[in-house]
C-alpha cells in the first residue's frame, strides 16, 4: 500500500522537474514560443493546456478497455477535442481579450503532442488515478514552463509583469524579447539551466560513488 | 503453414466494438459541446456587445453617445434598438450636445489566415476614416497580427480619405494599398513589411465596405442626424 502511494505521489512530481514537458522532453513547442510573450497569456495557455491533458487523460484511461486498439488514436483526438472545443467556449466567456491574444492557439491544443502522447503512453495502459496524477503533474510543468518563459520575456521586453511596471521609465524594453526570436533565446536559456542543473548533480552523484568506492577499498 | 501464421495473427476486433466505441464516445462528446455552448453563449454575447460598445467609442473618438441604424430596403435608415439587432446595421456616435460626429461601420473579408472583422469610424467633416479597430483576426502571430497594433500602420486610418466622387455615387479615389514608405495620397495604405497580404487585405476591407456605405451615409444624413 505505502509503495503504491509512493509510485502514485512520483507519478505526479516527475511532470514538474525531472520530465518536465517542454524543459526536458522538449514537448508542444509551438505555443511554448508562439503565445509566451507575456506572463498573462503564457500562464493561460499552460492552464487551458493542463485541463485539457487532465481531462483527457482521465477518459482516456476511464474507457481504455472499452475503446479498440484499431480506433484508439481517433477516439483519443475526438476526446481531446471536445475538450479544446468546452476550453475554447469558456475562454471566450471568461475574457474576451484573452481569447483574442491566444489567438488560433487554443485550436491548437488540439495538436499538442504532450496531450496526445500522455493518452497513448500513460493513460491508455494505466489507472484512472495515476493517469489523473500524471496529466495533473505534467499539467501544471507545462504551465510552469511556459510561465517561465512569458516571465523573463515580458520582464525584459515590456519592463512589466503581470502589466505592472516593475522599472523605472527610463528602462529600456528590449523588444526582441517579445518578438518570436526572444522566445528561442529564453527557451534556450532555460533549456541550458536546466540541463546544467542536470549535469551538475549527476558530477556530484558521480564524485560520492567515487569515494564511497575508495573508502571501502581502504 | 498457413495455420501457424492465422495462429500467429491477433484475434480481430469486429466492426460493431469499432463502431460501439467512436459512435458512444462522439455522442457524449458532442451532448458535452453542446451543453457547455448553450451555458457560455449569453456570457459570450454579452461580452461581444460590450466589446463592440468599446470599440465603437474608439473609432469615434469624440463620441460620448451612440444609436444603432439598420438600412432598411427602400434604401432609409431606422434606429433600432437592443443588442441584438440583425440585419446590415451602422452606429451613429452623438457628442455631449447631440450632435452627430460620425458613424462607425463594422466590414470584414479574407485575411491570410481566416476572415478579418472589424470597425471603422467614418467622420463627415473631414471626409475620411477617421479610425480602425480589428475585432476577430487569426492572422499569423507576429507577422499578419500587426494590423492589430501596428502604430505606423494604424497612422493610415487616422485621415483615409473617402470622399464621394462627383456623381456621389462612388468614392472619389478607392482605398488602394501601396508599398511600405510609398504612400503619397490621403487614400493611400501604407503597407506592412512582413505582412504584406494581412495589410492588403485591409484596405480591400475598407474599400468595398466605403464604396457601399459612404454613398449611402450620405444620402440619409438628416435621418441619422436625427437619430438622438
Amino acid at each position: 500500500m505505502a509503495a503504491s502511494t509512493k509510485s502514485s505521489t512520483d507519478e505526479f512530481i516527475k511532470g514538474l522537474w525531472k520530465e518536465n514537458p517542454v524543459f526536458v522532453q522538449v514537448l508542444g513547442m509551438c505555443p511554448a514560443l508562439a503565445v509566451s510573450n507575456s506572463a498573462r497569456n503564457a500562464l493561460a495557455m499552460g492552464l487551458a493546456t493542463a485541463f485539457v491533458l487532465v481531462m483527457s487523460n482521465m477518459v482516456v484511461s476511464s474507457l481504455r478497455r472499452f475503446i479498440p486498439k484499431e480506433v484508439r488514436i481517433a477516439t483519443y483526438i475526438l476526446v481531446i477535442a471536445t475538450f479544446v472545443t468546452l476550453v475554447d467556449y469558456v475562454i471566450q466567456a471568461i475574457s474576451l481579450d484573452l481569447y483574442k491574444a491566444l489567438g488560433a492557439f487554443i485550436s491548437l491544443i488540439v495538436v499538442n503532442c504532450l496531450i496526445l502522447g500522455r493518452a497513448e503512453a500513460f493513460a491508455s495502459k494505466n489507472t484512472v488515478v495515476r493517469s489523473t496524477l500524471d496529466g495533473l503533474g505534467m499539467g501544471i510543468g507545462f504551465a510552469f514552463a511556459l510561465f517561465s518563459i512569458g516571465a523573463v520575456r515580458e520582464i525584459f521586453g515590456s519592463g512589466s509583469l503581470f502589466g505592472m511596471q516593475l522599472f523605472h521609465d527610463r528602462f529600456q524594453d528590449w523588444v526582441v524579447m517579445i518578438l518570436p526570436s526572444g522566445g528561442f533565446f529564453t527557451l534556450a536559456a532555460w533549456l541550458l539551466l536546466f540541463n546544467w542543473v542536470k549535469q551538475r548533480k549527476l558530477r556530484g552523484e558521480d564524485a560520492g560513488a567515487l569515494a564511497l568506492s575508495e573508502e571501502a577499498a581502504r | 503453414m498457413s495455420h501457424a501464421i492465422e495462429a500467429a495473427r491477433p484475434a480481430q476486433t469486429s466492426a460493431w466494438q469499432m463502431y460501439r466505441a467512436m459512435v458512444g464516445v462522439g455522442v457524449v462528446c458532442g451532448l458535452l459541446i453542446v451543453g457547455v455552448f448553450q451555458a457560455t453563449l449569453p456570457i459570450i454575447e454579452r461580452n461581444k456587445a460590450e466589446a463592440l460598445r468599446s470599440a465603437i467609442f474608439h473609432v469615434l473618438p469624440h463620441a460620448t453617445t451612440s444609436t444603432t441604424f439598420r438600412l432598411d430596403e427602400s434604401g432609409g435608415f431606422s434606429a433600432v434598438e437592443g443588442d441584438s439587432a440583425k440585419g446590415q446595421l451602422v452606429y451613429a456616435g452623438y457628442d455631449d450636445e447631440h450632435a452627430l460626429v460620425g458613424l462607425a461601420v463594422e466590414a470584414q473579408g479574407m485575411g491570410y489566415q481566416d476572415v478579418i472583422r472589424l470597425i471603422y469610424g467614418y467622420s463627415f467633416a473631414d471626409e475620411a476614416i477617421i479610425g480602425i479597430q480589428v475585432l476577430d483576426s487569426k492572422e499569423t502571430p507576429g507577422l499578419g497580427d500587426k494590423i492589430e497594433n501596428d502604430t505606423d500602420f494604424l497612422a493610415n486610418f487616422e485621415r483615409l480619405d473617402v470622399a464621394l466622387g462627383e456623381d456621389s455615387m462612388a468614392l472619389a479615389n478607392a482605398i488602394v494599398p501601396v508599398r511600405h514608405g510609398e504612400k503619397t495620397h490621403p487614400w493611400e495604405v501604407d503597407g506592412i513589411t512582413g505582412a504584406t497580404i494581412s495589410s492588403k487585405a485591409i484596405a480591400k476591407i475598407l474599400d468595398g465596405s466605403a464604396q457601399y456605405w459612404v454613398p449611402r451615409i450620405q444620402r440619409n444624413l438628416e435621418a441619422l442626424q436625427g437619430g438622438e
